[in-house]
């Protein structure tokens, strides 16, 4: 296990420096200095002076050689330093710390979503196979992975407003000071952003369990007299869940960037909401800052999920 | 004397297991028909495909306005004979911006998926021919690659070139070449070991053409698949990208653009936000179904890798 776990760091700990790398040469590729951009303003006709540019250079560090700039962008993300917004010159931890918690429960909240809605799908659909309930969840799985989120969520919203003239209440609650408030703004765009991985996570659980069920120690379990449902629930769906454990640990990454066009949509403040508005705002400390720290956030995961597997299936550990 | 149909002399290879050089040849027409038997909505997915690739080119001759124009009078008008499917917030067909889009829609999905996996096939073909350090490399670098979220890595990339359709292009294609180097290079791996280019490097044929003239054909397959499922994607990310504002430039149709606007009129005029959607969910849904049943058929190996 320490070998494999060892071997599993080594892998993770130069991705996460190419992704620093990747990160700071995009944000570079800009036409133009930041501090110039910055001085010019948003309409591009402030006037300023030489002096002034070479101030807010000297300020900013991007006077300095490519490498140190690098380095020290670095040096300040590990001390938890994300740097300061170009706009708004706040902070960016502050808006961070703000927004992703919402962003975070929104997440969660549409895997939790869509894995408890997907698994007993996928069960009954590899129970039945080849009835009508397999069809039917069958056609849901494959239609829930071909329509965008954007388009559901606003199907929602006219399906609420025009059949039940009810708009879920927009914006965002703390969860802590109004739960029941909170769920209902959050529990629509949850389930626009969970649809996909809903579907996803339907379709290989049905391949999986029915993978399972030919299994030998499946065929034992039943000639020994088991009851039925104890070898579906105890037996092959505590096997089949590996895969699944691995699609929903993917689908993360999908599940984070989803956000920025659903929390636009039902005007959630989260970090996708940032994202996109800092793209409008040219805000590109903003934007490297939250992009580096949505990389990490996804690597972090897999690691946990390899590891996770590691540990469930000793198998992998020895391959 | 004895007719044979083909499927018969299949039949026979079939239970004889014998490799596909010692079976019947089939042209394209029995080979169509014999694709559209096994896989019925394979063969539908490929139909409304191609539908779809007729409208794009035939989009000025099936749109009933012009796609630009707007008419004050017809601002979020209710469908009718004159606007099948109602106008837009400014007055537009949206009948016709759904025709024009589509162009926009093929146009971005085909190119970028045609250079993202094309590069990935470059790329993969030699980080497996070569191995080593080179393999290590690549392979680390298309890992930190793919450490970003697809939508994530296309917004980054229109963010710091500007909204332009050709910059969707090159964001989309950059998207698809880790995942597509990945699955090419595991092929390359096992093809590097066979008997004809093993024979190849031994008569002492070059590194580059033992990849591009025996190596790179027998990938044919795998590539074809690869770019035909990945396409249904393309067309989500490039929607979604519209939809932000960040992609296609806005005065342009395109499926997404179409939506940007929409939740604001769902109590009067919920046609705006539902025809472009649908759209979009058709297109996808016929190239993944195209996309599955091509996998099963030209490569079942893939299955469970894309």
């Amino acid at each position: 296990m320490n070998t494999y776990v060892a071997k599993r760091l080594g892998l993770f700990i130069p991705t996460l420096l190419l992704v620093t790398i990747i990160v700071f040469s995009l944000m570079r590729l800009i036409p133009g200095d930041p501090a110039y951009l910055r001085l010019i303003g948003t309409d591009g006709d402030a006037e300023f002076t030489q002096e002034q540019l070479e101030a807010l250079q000297a300020q900013l560090g991007t006077d300095k050689p490519l490498v140190q700039q690098y380095v020290l962008w670095v040096w300040d993300m590990l001390r938890g330093d994300m740097g300061l917004s170009m706009i708004h010159d706040t902070p960016i931890i502050d808006d961070i710390k703000d927004r992703l918690p919402i962003t975070l429960e929104l997440t969660v909240l549409s895997l939790l979503l869509a894995t408890v809605i997907a698994v007993p799908l996928g069960v009954i659909s590899a129970v039945m196979q080849d009835s009508p309930a397999d069809y039917i969840s069958r056609v849901v799985a494959i239609a829930g992975v071909a329509m965008p989120n954007f388009w559901l969520a606003i199907l929602m919203i006219i399906v609420l407003v025009n059949l039940f003239g009810w708009l879920p209440p927009l914006g965002y609650a703390d969860l802590w000071e109004n739960p029941g408030k909170n769920l209902t703004q959050l529990i629509f765009p949850s389930i626009a952003l969970g649809f996909y991985n809903m579907a996803l996570i339907a379709r290989v659980t049905r391949s999986s369990m029915l993978e399972v069920f030919r299994e030998d120690y499946i065929r034992t379990a039943r000639s020994k007299g088991l009851n039925e449902r104890v070898v579906i629930i105890r037996h092959a769906l505590k096997n089949a869940s590996l895969p699944v454990l691995t699609i929903s640990g993917w689908q993360i990454g999908r599940l984070l960037a989803g956000t920025v066009i659903i929390e636009k949509i039902f005007l959630v403040p989260g970090v996708g909401r940032l994202l996109i508005d800092s793209i409008f705002a040219r805000d590109f400390t903003m934007i490297q800052a939250i992009v580096m720290m949505v990389a990490t956030m996804v690597l972090l995961l897999n690691l946990v999920v390899d590891l996770m597997y590691g540990w469930v299936d000793p198998r992998i550990r020895y391959a | 004397m004895a007719v044979f149909r083909v499927e018969d002399v299949e039949e026979r290879a079939d239970a004889l297991s014998l490799p596909a050089g010692l079976r019947p040849k089939r042209n394209l027409w029995q080979n169509l028909i014999k694709f559209s038997k096994d896989k019925p909505l394979g063969a539908f997915g490929g139909s409304v495909a191609v539908l779809l690739i007729v409208l794009a080119i035939l989009a000025p001759l099936v749109a009933t306005h012009n796609p630009e124009t707007t008419n004050y009078r017809a601002v979020l008008a209710t469908p009718s004979v004159d606007m099948l499917l109602g106008g837009d917030q400014l007055g537009r067909d949206v009948f016709s911006r759904l025709i024009y889009g589509t162009r926009i829609s093929l146009l971005v999905g085909i190119l970028s998926v045609l250079f993202g996996v094309t590069i990935g096939l470059a790329i993969g073909l030699v980080s497996g021919y070569f191995g080593g350090a080179v393999d290590l490399a690549v392979q680390r670098l298309m890992d930190a690659v793919m450490a970003f979220p697809a939508l994530i890595l296309a917004l980054s990339i229109m963010a710091v070139m500007g909204a332009s359709i050709v910059n969707v292009i090159i964001a989309l294609a950059v998207v698809f070449i880790p995942g597509a180097s990945r699955t090419i290079r595991s092929q390359a791996l096992s093809i590097k070991e066979t008997d004809y280019v093993l024979a190849a490097r031994a008569i002492g044929v070059s590194d580059l053409r033992i990849m591009v003239r025996h190596m790179a054909p027998n990938l044919a397959s795998t590539y074809i698949v690869l770019a035909t499922i990945s396409l249904g994607w393309a067309i989500v990310v490039e929607a979604s990208l519209s939809f932000l504002g960040v992609g296609v430039p806005p005065n342009v149709a395109t499926w997404g653009g179409m939506l940007t606007g929409a939740t604001k009129y769902v109590e009067t005029a919920w046609w705006v936000a539902v025809f472009p959607g649908l759209a979009i969910a058709i297109v996808v849904f016929a190239w993944n179904l195209l996309g599955d049943a091509l996998r099963d058929v030209l490569d079942p190996k893939l299955r469970g890798s894309t």
